[in-house]
């Protein structure tokens, strides 16, 4: 066992003072995903305030065609712009991002009004353009609201009441937590807890047979009076260390960035204090093992490093397919789910960081899963380090 | 003291070795030579019990390879062909490393790591990174890397391959040191020269077979050479033969 203490000693000491491995375990989850989750819902949230309290910019092609509307968009705090386009400038210019909106106003406006047809209006929209969008909205809500109004006021003309036109009424409720709402955006937050973690581990874990064997130290060490599973189990608890630092350096930046986040101006609060980023870190330091063996194990059928780190990149896709796949389609956690390694692990976090309450049978099934299938690869790892081909 | 007896591996369906025997004795140089192909490596790792031979047996200071490596290892000195360090630590931190993983601590490790960068003159470039050092200084942290222990029997994997002439004389003299203090010293090569100016015992080995073995004298006289050189020739060609009988 002593052997097992000295192999991780010096594997730890060496990959510390290799600059590449400091840069890619630690920048990349210390610095680099913390950065660039704060910058995306910095400027997510800023425009979502933006365009609540911004009023709504209308540019209005034949406005004196139908007085009435404007006047009603007026009073509705729209802020008109009298163009003359006809409707292929118009959509030019919307194309183009030169305008955000236009509304069309045709020449049979007034007459179809007149006989009670249906009025013809045109509101020029890119659908594409992400940024306008909640103006379009806006617009359009206004515009049913008007003719919401004008039907009344034609059924009341007749002597009829105007709820008939109203055969239901909805009322959204929303039940949504304020940390819920925050969620879709903090899940993407497990998914690059996976990535530095993994990424913590990626040099180590090459270097144990790859890397080795490309140096040409492998041979000799092979040679030394100890057990190649005692050699490789020190290598694996150092990869092991150094993905569960990074991880855990990831949690806590995390924890102090999103303290500088404007989550509350989206109505949103994040449960992120050091209690929930010790239990975040417990429940995804599970997943170290099957990491760590896992990309060992790849590493070990390459011949050199630049084929391990190809074949490596690829392989960490793998934990990370299921949490993409969970995000995109708002699965929700259940004893099934929790026998998935990485997907247990992400929901278990997602789940800490609402607030919600979590069934022990769930914390169990989810560690047991994810432990058995590292014991599993790490055994594979020893097993096929046994092997004569690992010379190469 | 390394016996060796009918050693045969198979690499899928490659028959790297055949049948090789042979003894090198404590205090005696020998030189296992060859073309490259011809067996040596293959020979020399089953010796270090990193591989396993198929058939035969191989004992280093009476200890069989395939039923005890680890004691195997204990007395075994090891460089192998292209042997390399830890650029990230320095030339002590890797000759260290290995007296760790030999059982050596404290301030019997620490005793052994200063007599052999004394004896190697490393001296001066101890203390810094590997990944700084020329090809000469390379091979004396490796050779004081395999040394570490005390080993009894030293194997080198052709150790001169790639030496400017400084690190080649060099590497002489330290081999000589050691049959001087009594050690078994194998190492391969392919250069017959290099065999002819340093080794007390030859063995020659084609197409994973060993052909002929003796002294330098005996060799001549049962090949009936007139040099050294031609008798690996003549030697090398009766293998090929052998093999196509």
């Amino acid at each position: 066992m002593r052997a097992v203490w000295t192999v991780f000693r010096k594997e730890v000491l060496e990959n510390l003072r290799d600059r590449r491995v400091i840069i890619s375990a630690f920048f990349f989850g210390v610095l680099l995903a913390p950065v660039i989750f704060g910058l995306t819902i910095t400027m997510v949230s800023k425009r979502a305030v933006e365009n609540q309290d911004k009023p709504l910019a209308l540019a209005i092609a034949g406005g004196h065609l139908a007085p009435n509307l404007v006047q009603f968009l007026r009073e509705n705090g729209v802020q008109i712009e009298d163009v003359e386009l006809t409707s292929d400038q118009a959509m030019n210019a919307v194309r183009s991002n030169e305008r955000e909106l236009v509304l069309l106003i045709s020449d049979d406006y007034g007459k179809a009004l007149e006989l009670g047809e249906p009025a013809p209006l045109s509101l020029v929209v890119d659908t594409s353009n992400s940024r306008t969008g909640p103006s379009a909205e806006r617009a359009k809500l206004l515009l049913n609201a008007y003719g919401h109004q004008l039907a009344a006021l034609r059924l009341m003309v007749r002597g009829i009441n105007a709820s008939m036109i109203d055969p239901i009424g909805v009322h959204t409720l929303d039940v949504a937590t304020p940390a819920g709402r925050a969620l879709l955006i903090l899940g993407m937050m497990t998914y690059f807890c996976f990535m530095s973690m993994l990424v913590g581990g990626f040099y180590l874990a090459i270097d144990t047979t790859a890397g080795e064997r490309e140096r040409h130290s492998l041979e000799p060490l092979l040679a030394l009076p100890i057990r190649r599973a005692e050699l490789i189990t020190g290598k694996m608890l150092a990869t092991a260390a150094f993905m569960s630092v990074s991880l855990l350096l990831t949690l806590a930046t995390f924890g102090v960035v999103l303290t500088f986040i404007p989550l509350e101006a989206l109505g949103m609060s994040a449960n992120f204090g050091p209690r929930v980023v010790l239990a975040i870190f417990a429940v995804m330091v599970t997943f170290v093992p099957v990491g760590a063996g896992l990309m060992t194990v790849v590493a070990s059928f390459t011949r050199s490093n630049r084929e391990a780190q190809s074949w490596l990149s690829v392989v960490m896709m793998l934990p990370i397919a299921p949490i993409m796949f969970a995000v995109v389609s708002g699965t929700k956690p259940s004893a099934a789910l929790m026998a998935v390694p990485s997907l247990s692990q992400h929901l278990l976090a997602t789940s800490l960081m609402r607030g919600d309450a979590i069934p022990t049978t769930h914390i169990l099934i989810g560690a047991s899963t994810t432990l058995a299938l590292g014991a599993l690869l790490v055994g594979l790892a020893i097993k096929l380090y046994q092997r004569e081909a690992i010379l190469g | 003291m390394i016996e060796v007896e009918g050693l045969q591996k198979r690499f899928g369906t490659v028959q790297a070795l055949q049948d090789v025997s042979f003894k090198a004795g404590d205090g005696r140089i020998t030189g296992l030579l060859g073309h490259n192909g011809a067996g040596k490596s293959t020979t020399l790792r089953i010796l270090s019990t990193v591989i396993r031979a198929n058939e035969g047996r191989a004992l280093i200071d009476g200890h069989d390879c395939a039923q005890q490596p680890l004691e195997v290892r204990r007395s075994l000195g090891v460089l192998p062909h292209a042997s390399g360090l830890y650029a990230q630590l320095s030339g002590r931190e890797n000759i260290s490393y290995y007296g760790e993983l030999h059982g050596l601590r404290g301030v019997e490790l620490k005793r052994s790591v200063d007599e052999l960068i004394e004896w190697l003159n490393l001296g001066a470039v101890a203390e810094r990174r590997a990944k700084g050092y020329s090809q000469g200084e390379r091979l004396k942290v490796n050779l004081a890397r395999a040394l570490i222990h005390r080993p009894q029997t030293v194997i080198l994997d052709e150790p001169t391959n790639g030496l400017d002439v400084n690190a080649v004389r060099m590497l002489r003299e330290l081999i000589r040191g050691l049959r001087e203090s009594g050690r078994c010293v194998l190492f391969s090569s392919h250069v017959m020269q290099e065999v002819a100016a340093l080794c007390d015992d030859i063995v020659i080995i084609s197409h994973g077979r060993v052909v002929v073995r003796g002294t330098p004298a005996e060799i001549l006289t049962t090949t009936g050479a007139p040099d050294l050189e031609e008798a690996f020739v003549r030697a090398a060609e009766d293998g090929v033969q052998g093999e196509v009988q």
